[in-house]
Formats: structure tokens, sequence, C-alpha cells
């Protein structure tokens, strides 16, 4: 047992990393709409397949059928997960706009809210798996199967230590996901639409005497929040090389999972929370199978709400005030 | 989606509004003003309408497509008596319980086990299976319900989702074959329980109508109060002497021995069940189901879940489209009517309960109305 874990632990390491990041990157759109709104956005799962199939749907558009190298490999990403981030960052922001704002409104509450994000992400998936995919992907009566994703990269080994192998594709993962964060924390620490977010944040009401415009920075929350979730789909569909009409949901469930064990509404936790999340889950995996990676993450969360319910580093998108 | 007419006009959604709630609500008002004998009446004749609901005429309009009884017992009774054990949970102490399919497959997974393995007797196994789901409620309540809300929500998804994949990969269960040939109940008043849906579905009624008895003597007794207390402003209760993590666990107690009830009975009728048949989606239909009816109000739970089950079925027609629409209905009806069709008399700020309850205070006829606003901010800190 010790010694498959010696043995496997590098390996893990990497790929818990990697799934990390993007499990980071999802958790900050969760974070800042809760932060802003304490909303759940269940939607957010939908949101990132979005991004997805739209990085999806320009791949074909432009034919690419084999791996790529050099520059045009760099600029294809750039390309691709611009293209993912306006998806993303536009459908999230629709999405406010269609299930969120008329509740917000009329006054309704965070149930009426929740239940219909569960709404929006039921139309979401069957849309995809009904419409979509079948019409614009050409899959008629395949919606509810894997789309296979071309291979956008070949996998190489850049650094070996031990029995460790840091691929490419990885240091794509987690550079990308890294420079995100920083430019999200520049823009939230920095911007006079950042103080926005962080004053609304931490009390709506004085936020909008102050003269806060809300509906402003909400809508600005969600389209950032949804373009860092298209920056996470793009890599996940490098990645993983397949989509489902449902990819979103568990990974959803996860990265909210990380938002929590980071501190939900704190950005700098979304990304700690994001890589504990995945290093536990592929270290647990080795222990006990990768079929319970799931189950792992999940007590992981009741264990971490138990013992610590504001998360590693505290909540609040401002600073920790618990 | 028409994004256009719900954002730029408030005018004509806001009447809209009035006036599906002026009906509504006007049943609602003149039920709650009715006279015992009248009441009774009432009950006397819901009970008899789902006594003779089988009947052939009823079903070639209420389900043209499909075998009437068979639907009337899966998913319309199901879902009912999931609902209301839902009910408890949700609209009456306020915990938003996302993972509620997990207290169903814990239920059936002990009629199946104890049905094939050991062979009991099906009302053996159903006290047993009541009582695993209860354990069950208390080994997932007593950890998380110290949380606050949201927390609660994802937790209990995961909890569902636990469920499921433990199931999935528990070879002693099944796995992903799950289990089949689970024994039908035993012949009761000389009527046989087999492959015929109706014995189940009256099985069905009277377990509807026992638990809704019970719900509803909970609901008028300390209990109730005390949950309606915990649901309103939780630091408010506990500081009158409300102990509520106690009965934030007790009503998953008893939520879940409903849940579990549900899922021991619908077992027993289908001969084999498997792990893909308790996915998330299902909770998040019962959760549907008590919200549109009328979050806490057992009436409206009632026809939210027979319209949340009958609803696909009967249209069948749009076939794969069910699911889609039913998304769409969700969203919209929470932008018309958030607080459900039948809201409880005195809980209709329950779900008007957000951060500027400006409309909902508003159409608060008594009782407490600015209080949510306050009690909110506080729970969200």
């Amino acid at each position: 047992m010790l010694n498959d874990f010696i043995n496997q632990v590098g390996p893990s390491t990497v790929g818990g990393l990697s799934i990390g990041a993007i499990y980071a990157l999802i958790a900050l759109g969760y974070t800042m709409v809760y932060g802003v709104l304490r909303l759940i956005n269940f939607a957010h799962s939908e949101i990132f397949m979005i991004g997805a199939f739209a990085a999806l749907f320009v791949i074909m558009k432009i034919g690419i059928t084999g791996p790529l190298t050099g520059i045009a490999l760099v600029g294809m990403l750039l390309l691709l997960m611009l293209v993912a981030m306006a998806a993303s960052g536009g459908a999230a922001v629709v999405l406010e706009q269609v299930a969120y704002r008329p509740l917000r409104r009329h006054g309704a509450g965070r149930l009426a809210a929740l239940i219909s994000a569960i709404g929006a992400s039921i139309f979401l998936q069957e849309l995809f798996a009904l419409v979509i995919i079948p019409e614009v992907f050409d899959r008629p009566s395949q919606g509810r199967i894997q789309v296979p994703v071309p291979r956008l990269l070949d996998r190489e080994t850049l650094l070996t230590i031990g029995n460790t192998e840091i691929r490419n594709d990885h240091v794509i993962i987690i550079v990308s996901a890294v420079i995100m964060m920083v430019l999200l924390d520049v823009f939230v620490n920095r911007t006079k639409i950042g103080r926005g977010i962080r004053a609304t944040s931490q009390d709506p009401e004085t936020a909008t005497l102050m003269g806060v415009n809300i509906d402003r920075v909400i809508r600005t929350t969600f389209l950032v929040g949804g373009a860092m979730a298209g920056v996470a789909a793009l890599l996940y569909a490098m990645e993983l090389e397949n989509l489902r009409y449902n990819v979103g949901f568990l990974l959803g469930v996860k990265a909210f999972t990380a938002a929590v064990l980071g501190g939900i509404g704190n950005l700098r936790g979304a990304l700690l929370g994001g890589l504990a999340l995945g290093l536990i889950e592929n270290w647990g995996a080795i222990f006990f199978g990768s079929e319970w990676k799931d189950v792992i993450a999940f007590t992981i969360l009741v264990l971490v709400l138990l013992f610590r319910p504001t998360g590693i580093l505290g909540e609040s998108l401002q600073r920790a005030r618990a | 989606m028409n994004a256009n007419s719900k954002t730029h006009s408030g005018n004509p959604l806001t009447s809209f509004r009035r006036a599906v709630g002026g009906l509504s609500d006007g049943v609602r008002d003149r039920w709650a003003a009715a006279p015992g004998w009248a009441r009774w009446t009432g009950y006397a004749l819901l009970i008899a309408l789902a006594v003779i609901a089988p009947h052939p005429a009823i079903g070639s309009f209420m389900a043209p497509d499909s075998h009437w009884p068979s639907l009337l017992f899966s998913p319309i009774g199901t879902f009912v008596l999931l609902a209301v054990g839902l009910n408890v949970v949700v609209g009456q102490a306020g915990l938003l319980d996302l993972g509620f399919v997990a207290f169903y497959a814990i239920g059936a997974y002990t009629m199946a086990v104890f049905g094939t393995k050991y062979g009991w007797n099906f009302w053996g196994v159903l006290i047993i299976a009541i009582f695993m789901t209860a354990i069950s409620g208390i080994v997932l309540g007593s950890p998380t319900l110290r949380l606050r809300g949201d927390y609660l929500a994802i937790v209990t998804l995961g909890f569902g989702e636990i469920v499921r994949i433990t199931a999935q990969n528990t070879d002693y269960i099944g796995g992903a074959r799950g289990i089949t040939n689970i024994p039908h109940p035993p012949t009761l008043f000389g009527v046989e329980f087999a492959l015929d849906p109706l014995p189940y579905y009256y099985l069905l009624v009277a377990a509807v109508v026992l638990v809704v008895i019970v719900a509803k003597r909970l609901e008028r007794s300390r209990v109730g109060r005390a949950w309606e207390a915990i649901r309103e402003d939780e630091d408010a209760a506990e500081l009158m002497g409300v102990p509520t993590f106690r009965f934030k666990l007790l009503a998953f107690f008893v939520g879940a021995m409903i849940g579990g009830l549900t899922g021991a009975i619908w077992a027993s009728k289908v001969i084999a069940i498997q792990p893909p048949n308790f996915p998330f989606i299902l909770s998040a239909t019962i959760l549907a189901a008590v919200v549109l009816g009328g979050s806490g109000n057992l009436p409206g739970v009632v026809i939210g879940a027979f319209l949340v089950a009958w609803l696909p079925e009967r249209f069948r027609g749009f076939a794969d489209y069910r699911i889609l629409i039913f998304g769409a209905a969700l969203v919209l009806m929470m932008a018309l009517r958030p607080e459900g069709l039948l809201p409880a008399r005195r809980r209709r700020n329950v779900l008007g309960n957000g951060e500027n309850d400006a409309g909902a205070a508003a159409t608060e006829s008594g009782g407490t109305t600015a209080s949510g606003d306050a009690g909110d901010k506080e729970v969200a800190k």
C-alpha cells in the first residue's frame, strides 16, 4: 500500500495539480457570484459546458484534425481561449438577465433563485443534448453520447523527476490558470469596477448609497466569472479530449467544493481550494482506487465544513471577516 | 428565450403575477375560512378521488399514451410521497436539501438487500428500511446541520452522489448491475401483489394519507412551531430557547423516514433497481415539486408533485423535449410566482426572504414583514 503510494505519488501530484487548476478556474465563477449575490449559481456548470462546445465548434470550423506545433499551436490556443471566454462570459450574462434579474426585481429569495438556477441548468443541458449537439455538431440522435475533440497538441515529456513525467499539457494548464488568477486578482483589487465588486460583496446597500451601480457590478461579475469558466473549458477540452452535454455537472460540484474549501468569496482561496482538491482526490485514489475519487472529494468537503466552515483562507471577496 | 419581454417590461410580468396569485390565493383563503365539516368533506372527496383515479375513463384523458395505473404508482404516487417528506425538511424547517434522493435510494436498497439475500417479509423489511433511512438521516444531519443554508445544500448534494457512487462501486449490493428479483409484498386482505400496479398504488395512497396526517399533526404541534421559528429566523429561535440543532435533526429524521418508506415500496414493485435510478435530477425534481406547489403548505406540495410527475407524462407527444420544457418552466415559474402555486398562509415570505424583499413584504398581509431582510444578512455573514 505504502509502496504503491510512493510509486504513484509523483504522477498523481502532477495530474492532481492540473485538474485542480481547472477546478480553481471554475471555482472563481462560483465564488465571485456567491460573494456578490449570496447565490450558488447552479447553472455555472453549463456556462463551462457552453465554452467547451464553443471552442470545439471553432476547432471543427477551422478544420483542425491533427496536433499543431510552434507558433500555430500558441496562436490557436489563444484564439480558442478567447472564443471560449467570449461564449461562456456572454452566456453567463444572458443567464443572469433571464434567470436571476427578474427574481431580484421582484424581491424573491435565495431559494427561488436557486430553483431558477437549477431550472436553467436543466434547460441548457437538454438544449445541448437535443438540439445543439445533434444539429450544430452534426451528430443526429447522438446528443447524449460523448463528442470527441481533435487532438490539439502532442503530449511531450519536458522533464522527468524519478518516475514523474512533467508534460507540456500539464505546464500549459497550470501556467494559464495561474496567469488568469493573477489577472483577475489585479482586476478585482486595482480597477474601479473591481472595487465596486468588493464593495457590493461587503454590503450591497451601502455600496448603492456610495454610488456603485449594482446591476453593472453583477453583470460584470457574471461576465468575468463566466470568462474564467471559458478558460477552464478550453483547457479541459484540450486535456480530456471529449465532451458531453452534462460534462459540467460533476466538475461544477467539485469546483463549488473547491470554492468552499478555500473559503467562499475568496479569490485566492478558490485557487488554493482547487489545487488542494485536485491533489487530495488524486492521492486518495491511489489508496482507494479511482472509482472512489468523487466520494473522497465530497467527504473532504464535509470534513472541512465541520472543522473550518469558513474554508482554508476564510470567506469574503474583500478580506477574511469570519 | 424571451429575455427582452421579461427584463424591459416589468409591468405585464407583475400583472400576470397578480392574476395567477389572486386566483390561487383566493382558493387558499376560502379554504382556510371554511368551517370544519366543509373541510372534512373536502378531505373525504380527495381520498375518494384518489381511490377512483385509476379508472380507465379518467386514464384515457389523463394519460392517453401510456398505462395510467402504472403512472399513478410511479412517478405520480412516489413523487407525492417524496414531496411530502421533503416538505418537512425544506418547507417546514427551511433546510435546503439537494440530496433527498439518497434516502429514497437507501430505502430501496434496504428493501432489495433484505428481500433477496435474507428473504425477509415485506412488512418487516419496510420497518427496517424506515429505520435505516432514519439512521442515515441522523448520520448525515448531525455533522452538517450546524452549517448555514447554502453549505447544507451542497453537502446534501454531495451526500446524494456519495450514496449513488457507493452503490455503484460496492459489489455486495450488485455494483453497477444493481439488484434484481426483489420479492413482491405478500398477499394482504386477499389482494395479491404481483405485476398489476393497482395494489401498489393503493398501498401508496394509504402511505400518503398516513404520512400527511402525521405531517399535519407535527406541523400543529410544538415541533412544528419550533420548525417554523427556525425557518423564519434561526438566531432569534435559538435566543428564544428553541434547541435549534435538535429540531433541525428531527426534521431530517422525519424527512428521511418518509423518503425511505417511498423507496422501499417502490423497490418492492419494480423487481430490479440500479444505481442510475437515483440521479441528482430526481432530487432536483422533487425539490421543484415542493417549491412549485408552495413550500410549507401540504395541499400545495401534493398538487406540485402531481403536476411535476404528471405533466411530462401527459405530454409524451413532446417526447424528448419534456425535460427541456421542465427546466424552462422552473425558471419561468420562479420569475412569475416564486412562492409557489398554493403558498402557506402565514408563510408567504419564506421565499421572499431575499436581500431586497420589498415586493414580498408588500404582499404580506401581516405578521413578520421586515424581519426577513435583517435575518438573512446575519446568516450570510
